[in-house]
């Protein structure tokens, strides 16, 4: 808690249904976020077990400024990953960091498993495990309607829960938050469910006082204007992330059928365009976001014959149209709702799943699996095959599937096809065939992800390929990122959100920090991130990559093997001096 | 001339509850919602639109007024009431009778929370869901 000047961690033990609350005066020099949660992780992970055994943790962690102002908005889950096998990051906006901290929590460890499924229920003046046999095996929507019901605190209440998917341990099953935002990557939703863990309810409601009202509301009203009042974010509420589809069609980056292609021939008719004609019935905010970003696109279902339709109504963004889209050649809009919302009643990371059925779809075409295995014509294009191949994904129906549920890379293992296996050190990768930036940033991201480090978006603005500039740009930035997300802000905010901002916002509540500080922080939990991999047995020099990239080009051109294989040497050199 | 605060955009509401950061902030220097005294909530979940419950400013002899004991609800011109906080005893006689659930209560300060139509949410809401509306002074 920012005023107090310590991190309140609250520990839950499902072992033995016990709580212990700690003031860790300790961890406030790590701000919150990620900072807190790298270091709880690396208190409480057991690296010599499997990442789904009870013992292991799951740590949650709001920022150093959560929610008091624009656009600080999310709370980081930290675990570790049944995909990977390491780190787990993973992000989530929506309700939870401001009923976290209205409930008076930093922090949260989870550990152990429940003796029969469970949620917890988090408030100011309590704190419960509580009965979920009922809930067990409904999905993720449903559950969130029940868990409503009898938590009350509406307006004031968060609510994050597992789909099938997680109870089933499907190794990138993810926990919705609040019904459109998520802990997509790397599989928290599977750690969940080995812990007989259903969901999580918070309501926040504790008394909170301003201490500066005048220099807060001051700094407050500044930030505020600059998201609100010029074009940082505009593009955030207008059409959103999704129209990114049609430049990086134009320029050969937006990974398609397997990424056999760099551009789509239909890509026009599922662009951010498209989707605002056809689909758009409602923009949403996390709490505490003036932008709007989360766009809510709307398909028809006919459910029987005789003109009987439904509506459905599921967010859409750009990863999902790579992934469910142009990876998987379907041509409309509709299509790709329909399949997101099955991924979203199943509780699925839609990237990983996507690329998975991507490779299946190529082993099915090359012969490495049969239709006995998949059950269902996998083809590009084919949106009901996909559909129900997700769902034999998250029931475990077969061997192959069970397989799948573990992620391209393992799945390629047993069936063969790794050159067009989609992934980077074990996580499916992201929406950018861009360049040697996004390969070398996903590879070397602490957790895998474009986020990491935004390589894809240092391929785009980068004027003349530099080897050493490319690693040190993405060193620079992996650091930066630990830092923005010890915040955590939004990191579609982070042009909002320069270092000057930064200091004049927690100066404001009270946190006295320097600009100096603030760049040691950012090396001190990378270096607690990158001694948390070491301890999980990761090796960035060993990371194989899919030959596909190199045979697809990619919005930078061809790119060259070797010269992928060099760079990742160079950075491995370059985080020695952090250690 | 007095204005009152409406809350007839509620259809763009994003749900981002600025509005009640900034009521709850400005008003209470609070940073927390429930101090709040307009409220968004759902209708039901977050596939139903978004509602905000608010003080209608009601004119004449408003309920809460009434039903305040103690006299600490003043008739405010334009409609509603201005909260006199000395005079207030906590009864929360004021919560109950307003049959559009518009009156809070703080129940660290124990004290009703009570619009008075300052306007500062309509300034902060980034999607034009609320505004000022000029009304008669009809005390």
């Amino acid at each position: 808690m920012f005023y107090e000047k310590y991190i309140k961690v609250l520990y839950v033990d499902l072992n033995n249904e016990k709580i212990e609350i700690s003031h860790r005066h300790d961890l406030y020099e790590y701000l919150g976020g990620v900072g807190v949660a790298s270091k709880l992780l690396e208190e409480n992970i057991k690296p010599d077990l499997d990442p789904l055994d009870p013992a292991q943790p799951i740590v949650f962690a709001i920022g150093g400024a959560t929610s008091v102002f624009p656009v600080i908005t999310k709370t980081v889950a930290m675990f570790i990953s049944p995909l990977t096998g390491e780190l787990g990051e993973s992000y989530a906006g929506g309700r939870l960091a401001l009923t976290l901290m209205m409930a008076g929590y930093d922090a949260v460890v989870i550990t152990g498993k429940s003796k029969r499924p469970s949620y917890l229920s988090i408030s100011r003046n309590n704190i419960e495990i509580k009965d979920a046999r009922a809930f067990w095996g409904i999905n993720s929507d449903e559950v969130g309607g029940l868990i409503r019901e009898r938590e009350g605190g509406s307006g004031k209440r968060s609510i994050i829960r597992i789909g099938q998917a997680g109870e089933n341990l499907v190794s990138y099953a993810s926990v919705c938050v609040d019904t459109y935002r998520h802990f997509g990557r790397l599989g928290l939703g599977a750690v969940m469910g080995s812990k007989y863990l259903k969901a999580i309810s918070v309501i926040g409601d504790r008394d909170m006082p301003v201490e500066n009202f005048k220099e807060y509301f001051k700094v407050y009203q500044d930030i505020n204007k600059k998201v609100t009042a010029t074009e940082i974010m505009a593009k955030y509420h207008d059409a959103g992330t999704p129209i990114n589809v049609e430049p990086l069609n134009a320029a050969g980056g937006l990974p398609t059928l397997n990424l056999k292609q760099n551009s789509f021939e239909h890509a026009s008719d599922i662009s951010g365009e498209a989707f605002a004609k056809n689909n758009l019935v409602r923009k949403m905010a996390c709490t505490g976001c003036p932008v709007g970003c989360i766009h809510i696109g709307q398909f028809r279902r006919e459910f029987d014959k005789g003109h009987e339709y439904e509506a459905i109504s599921v967010g859409y963004d750009y990863e999902l149209i790579f992934s469910l889209g142009t990876f998987l050649g379907i041509k409309t809009s509709d299509e790709i709702l329909e399949i997101i919302d099955v991924v979203e009643q199943y509780g699925l990371d839609a990237m990983s799943v996507g690329v998975v059925l991507g490779w299946a779809t190529e082993a099915l075409e090359k012969g490495l699996v049969s239709l006995e295995d998949t059950l269902v014509p996998l083809a590009f294009g084919n949106a009901q095959g996909y559909m129900d191949a997700i769902k034999n994904i998250a029931w475990r129906k077969n061997e192959f599937y069970i397989l799948l549920g573990q992620g391209a890379d393992k799945a390629s293992d047993i069936y063969g096809g790794k050159d067009f296996a989609m992934t980077f050190a074990k996580n499916e990768m992201s929406g950018y065939h861009t360049g040697y930036g996004i390969i070398l940033g996903s590879v070397v991201g602490a957790r895998h992800s474009h986020l990491c480090n935004g390589g894809y978006s240092l391929d785009q603005s980068m004027k003349e390929f530099d080897k050493e500039k490319l690693v040190e740009d993405i060193f620079a930035e992996e650091k930066e990122r630990c830092m923005l997300n010890s915040l955590v802000i939004c990191l579609f905010a982070r042009k909002v959100y320069d270092r000057e901002t930064i200091l004049a916002a927690l100066n404001s509540i009270g946190r006295e920090i320097t600009n100096e500080e603030l760049t040691e922080l950012g090396e001190k939990i990378y270096a607690t991130k990158l001694r948390i991999k070491k301890m999980l047995g990761f090796d960035q020099s060993a990371v194989k990559l899919p030959k596909r990239l190199f045979e697809t080009p990619s919005l930078y051109g061809e790119l060259d093997e070797d010269t992928a294989y060099e760079l990742i040497d160079m950075y491995v050199e370059r985080t020695k001096s952090l250690a | 001339m007095p204005k009152v605060l409406k809350a007839d955009g509620m259809n763009k509401c994003i749900g981002c509850f600025t509005c009640m950061l900034a009521c709850a902030g400005v008003n209470h220097q609070n940073h927390s919602i429930a101090k709040s005294a307009i409220k968004v909530k759902t209708k039901g979940g977050l596939q139903s639109k978004f509602k905000a419950i608010v003080c209608l400013a009601c004119d004449g002899d408003p309920a809460c007024y009434q039903s305040c004991p103690t006299g600490a609800l003043e008739k405010r011109k334009g409609g509603g009431v201005l909260l006199k906080k000395d005079k207030c005893i906590g009864c929360k006689k004021c919560v109950s009778s307003c049959i559009v659930g518009a009156v809070n209560f703080d129940e660290d300060k124990k004290l009703p929370i009570i619009c008075k139509h300052c306007g500062v949410c309509t300034r902060f809401c980034p999607h034009d869901c609320l505004r000022m509306e000029e009304k008669e002074n009809v005390l």
